[in-house]
């Protein structure tokens, strides 16, 4: 995928002056988060759970090389064969050599961020593979020739009116007159379209929602059934899976599993939840005859041990972005890559370098929200301001951001300097607002004035006052009054 | 001389039978620099409370901003001043969420294990507190005298909310005020937008998060809109007043001690006879 | 082994802080996994054998599955004619070999047997278990168990007993451990496909709007089995 994390500040603008974009990023930020909310409180041992849930992941990452051993030999037993790749490329090529081995003409995905790390779409395409997307909202994008917004729900930023024109353009085999006013119509419509690919793909390709160890299984959630049609018709299943989805047994994956609806959608569980081992075993009437797993990197392995290990805990839930005042107003392409909101604002800079996307650990205001329902309970502020460490690090020591935070802090350590250059600044600034009590505009602050007054000061400073029995202002004043 | 409140974490209230706590006042910069009034409220609160006030005259700004745009080294310069100054204080009260979980939260985490300042950093961190938590938590008997009649909704500052779990305190003690109507948000603790250098930086997205917050302030109908951090009290009173929204807007200090007959933040001054 | 496997395990390797750390770990991390020891079951969970049923049909319900409690066997073709007619669904079914002991000779409805098909208008199923946690399914794939039956029809009708109802999903691994670790002496008894399955197909991709039936049954009926025979 194509990233554009460079012109953040310019997607943002263009995303907030998107009205239909802002209808369903308002919807979102009121659906998700109260849904969330109703089924944490229907779950009096939520909080526990997501302790327990983070604890699992940090086992996992603690003895990564281990569980992966175990994992691949598991699969090895249950006749799958395990594939790794240092790279999207790595990946890719895997990928495309299965798909050559048996003449694929097209393949079935189910949805996968994997997918969009890799770019697979494309590159199957440029190699003469159709894929086809099958999650009602990747299809409805992959129509679009867009990249996904959200990592739950990709065409959060697509209308239904927009749907309809997408569906009129594209399913021309069908009536021009018919009707697509109610959103059903819209549903069986895709149904009937995706049934005959699901029938005919040679390749059903899918991500995983964890990988289990004991068990050498992948697990798949989706609330659709696209995952399990995409595994269970064609020859061929591929799993395409970073490699800290591992969790050690089936019981842990079930821990997970508690806390992955209830922070994604809100449910208590999704509709589908599906464990698959291995291809077809003799006697199966349906299944795969191949099973093949494809473990990425991609960088990972860089953010083990490193101040950025928490955030491969990630189960890419959704919480963080369903939560994030930021997300709320830019929506997902603003971020400019894969991942969005919070938790991209982190992987981003990992996976992709932090040069191109210094903007999105700046981008935020360290609210919090996002650590606060994090089911694995990643500091994402915390891990924002490593980015911020990093990068300001990395710039040169006279470039004007260090220049203006060192003049500030060797004056904010000279008190008496600092009290008395403060002092006529703000006596000045006081004298020129306080009979409105606020500035339209103020010299090198335009970013506060272009949006906002800014609140003149009182007078002189508190230190001041307090301490040199100086002017005062009226607060001084007020508090002498007071006083018996 | 009362117990410290000891080892990190445990934050237990102190009974004073005779000796006035000892507190050090962390006036903040915003504070010092914009809003005197909140730092002569806050003095005047804890003095009701009963404790012996003193406001070092070395205190400049907590370090924040360095802090969050990643500069670290000086960071942890502006926190061993700090540390320096107000080590000796029982303890420290902080009228502003985010400044006092700035030292609270995340001083100790500025130095390394061996560093002997970790030690220094740590014992700081026990023992200072949010205004509206020390008034509330602490010292735990209310003096709050305030009559204001008037409707209020209270903004949850990200910092005091969700690093120092500040939610019940500063409504209790509004509680206290007579004729004072608290009236909740329903996004009461969404972020304003602030974030420091974030609404310099950003201005189109905090905009952007300052109306929805704006239009949940006066869904509320309420007259006055106040909040326990100055940052996002002159965000939000900048916003109204570009909106020309007439909603007032203090520091909870400020309606607790009912200094409320000043110019509210942005609000012009008025004539006194 | 591939070479970028090879450069993958010892990047990871390089970040344990003591080289001998791994060899005990080896020892617990196999020992985890003979184990798989249940981490915390809600209480929700654990409730009485007594409370199962009605928890499970409470919340299957709430997922927007229909649900029925029969008798016995004999009940069952009965109450999917039934099903079908009052919902104006059609007659012509596909059942699970599973339960070609079923006899269907009282109703109306022509009954096939088999894999799965674009032309399945309904199938009818039987699960491995039942989870009252959240009114799941659960079912595996094998020779009388078609995977595609459970996914391609519109509607989907599943028979489940009674005495299958778990409380948590920790149960279903230890029956499903217990079922077929005599199968193979290996550890190897996890069938190629388990399905948990949490009321009929959803979306929320249009408008955010939820609506059933996109790609897997838009209706989904359970018809509970209170049958104490095997």
């Amino acid at each position: 995928m194509e990233q554009t994390t460079e012109t953040f500040t310019a997607n943002a603008r263009r995303a907030m002056a998107n009205e239909t974009l802002q209808v369903e990023l308002a919807r979102l930020s009121q659906g998700f988060p109260q849904r969330r909310q109703q089924a944490a409180d229907r779950m009096p041992e939520f909080e526990a759970l997501r302790d327990q849930a983070r604890d699992i992941k940090n086992h996992v990452l603690a003895n990564l090389d281990l569980y992966l051993e175990a994992y691949e030999a598991k699969v090895i037993a249950m006749g799958g064969q395990v594939h790794w790749a240092r790279n999207a490329e790595e990946a890719r090529a895997h990928i495309l050599k299965i798909c050559k081995s048996v003449d694929a003409k097209t393949v079935t995905k189910s949805k996968s961020m994997i997918g969009e790390e890799i770019a697979i779409n494309d590159y199957l395409e440029k190699n003469g593979i159709a894929p086809i997307e099958t999650d009602l909202g990747e299809y409805i994008i992959q129509l679009r020739n867009e990249p996904p917004s959200h990592i739950i729900a990709p065409a959060i930023h697509v209308s239904k009116a927009q749907v309809e024109a997408d569906f009129r353009r594209v399913h021309t085999d069908l009536p021009i007159d018919r009707n697509l006013d109610d959103p059903t119509s819209l549903l069986q419509e895709a149904r009937g379209q995706l049934r005959d690919k699901f029938l005919q793909a040679d390749v059903g390709l899918t991500g995983a929602n964890m990988l289990v160890a004991e068990t050498g299984s992948n697990v798949l959630v989706t609330n659709e059934g696209n995952a399990d049609l995409t595994y269970a018709l064609p020859r061929v299943h591929i799993v395409i899976a970073s490699l800290e989805k591992i969790v050690p047994t089936l019981e842990d994956a079930t821990t997970i599993l508690r806390v992955l609806a209830r922070s994604a959608t809100g449910q208590d569980m999704s509709v589908y939840t599906s464990f698959c081992t291995g291809p077809k075993r003799p006697g199966d009437p349906d299944g795969p005859e191949q099973y093949h797993v494809v473990l990425l990197d991609n960088g990972r392995t860089e953010l083990l041990g490193s101040e950025f290990e928490e955030v491969l805990r990630c189960i890419r839930c959704s919480a963080c972005m369903n939560h994030c005042p930021v997300y709320k107003a830019i929506g997902g392409h603003a971020y400019g890559w894969v991942y969005p909101g919070p938790i991209g604002a982190v992987l981003t800079p990992a996976l992709m370098g932090i040069d191109g996307a210094a903007d999105l650990p700046h981008a935020s205001t360290l609210c919090g929200k996002c650590e606060s329902v994090c089911p694995v309970r990643i500091p994402l502020p915390k891990l924002l301001r490593s980015w911020r460490t990093r990068h300001f690090e990395m710039q040169p020591a006279r470039s004007p951001g260090h220049l203006a935070l060192a003049a500030w802090a060797w004056i904010a350590r000279k008190p008496a300097l600092y009290h008395k250059v403060n002092g006529l600044i703000i006596a000045m600034l006081g004298a020129f607002g306080r009979k409105k009590g606020r500035l339209k505009w103020l010299p090198l602050a335009a970013g506060w004035t272009s949006k906002r007054d800014f609140p003149a000061p009182m007078g002189d400073t508190f230190i001041q006052q307090y301490h040199h029995g100086a002017r005062g202002d009226a607060s001084g004043q007020w508090l002498r009054r007071q006083q018996p | 001389m009362a117990e410290h409140p000891g080892s990190a974490g445990s934050r237990t209230p102190v009974n004073h039978p005779s000796a006035a706590p000892d507190v050090g006042l962390f006036v903040t910069c915003l504070v010092d620099l914009m809003r005197p009034a909140i730092g002569f409220a806050t003095v005047k609160l804890l003095q009701d409370a009963g404790c012996q006030v003193s406001v070092p005259a070395a205190q400049t700004c907590c370090g924040q901003p360095a802090y969050n745009s990643g500069d670290r080294k000086n960071t942890r310069a502006i926190a061993q001043q700090v540390i320096a100054t107000f080590e000796a204080f029982e303890y420290v009260v902080v009228p502003s969420g985010s400044c006092g979980g700035m030292i609270s939260h995340h001083y100790p985490s500025l130095f390394a294990a061996d560093d002997p300042w970790k030690q220094r950093a740590e014992a700081l961190a026990d023992k200072t507190f949010e205004l509206t938590v020390f008034l509330a938590d602490i010292i735990k008997s209310s003096h709050i005298k305030a009559v204001y009649k008037s409707t209020a909704t209270y903004h949850d500052s990200c910092s005091g909310l969700r690093e120092l779990e500040i939610k019940d305190q500063p409504r209790d003690l509004m509680s206290a005020v007579v004729g004072l109507e608290v009236i909740e948000g329903e996004q009461a603790e969404v972020c304003c937008g602030f974030g420091g250098l974030f609404c310099v930086k950003y201005p189109d997205i905090s905009e952007s998060m300052l109306d929805q917050k704006i239009a949940d302030i006066v869904a509320t109908g309420a007259q006055l809109v106040t909040g326990g951090d100055l940052g996002c009290l002159m965000n939000i009173a900048g916003r109204l007043s570009r909106r020309g929204v007439a909603t007032e807007v203090r520091h909870v200090a400020e309606v607790l001690v009912g200094m409320t007959d000043l110019p509210a933040i942005g609000a012009p001054e008025q004539v006194e006879n | 082994m591939s070479e970028a496997r090879g450069e993958i395990l010892s990047k990871i390797r390089t970040t344990r802080t003591s080289p001998n750390a791994a060899k005990n770990i080896l020892g617990t991390m196999q020992a985890r996994i003979r184990d798989h020891s249940a981490n915390l079951i809600p209480e929700r969970g654990q409730r009485p054998a007594d409370e199962r049923v009605a928890q499970f049909m409470a919340e299957a319900t709430r997922v927007n599955a229909t649900v029925t409690r029969v008798a016995g066997n004999p009940d069952i073709p009965r109450e999917v004619a039934r099903f079908l007619t009052d919902n104006n669904l059609p007659s012509r079914i596909k059942q699970a070999p599973s339960l070609a002991h079923l006899d269907w000779s009282e109703t109306m409805l022509t009954v096939s047997q088999g894999v799965g098909d674009a032309a399945d208008e309904v199938c009818v199923t039987s699960a491995f278990g039942g989870v009252a946690e959240t009114g799941t399914l659960v079912t595996y794939s094998a020779a009388e168990n078609p995977t595609t039956l459970n996914f391609l029809p519109p509607v989907h009708v599943v028979v489940l007993k009674s005495k299958d109802i778990t409380g948590a999903y920790e149960d279903i691994w230890v029956r499903l451990r217990e079922a077929l670790k005599n199968k193979d002496q290996s550890d190897n008894f996890m069938p190629r496909a388990v399905n948990f399955i949490t009321g009929p197909s959803r979306t929320g991709d249009i408008q955010q709007t939820l609506l059933l039936g996109i790609h897997g049954p838009q209706r989904l009926h359970i018809v509970i089995v209170d049958d104490k025979t095997p």
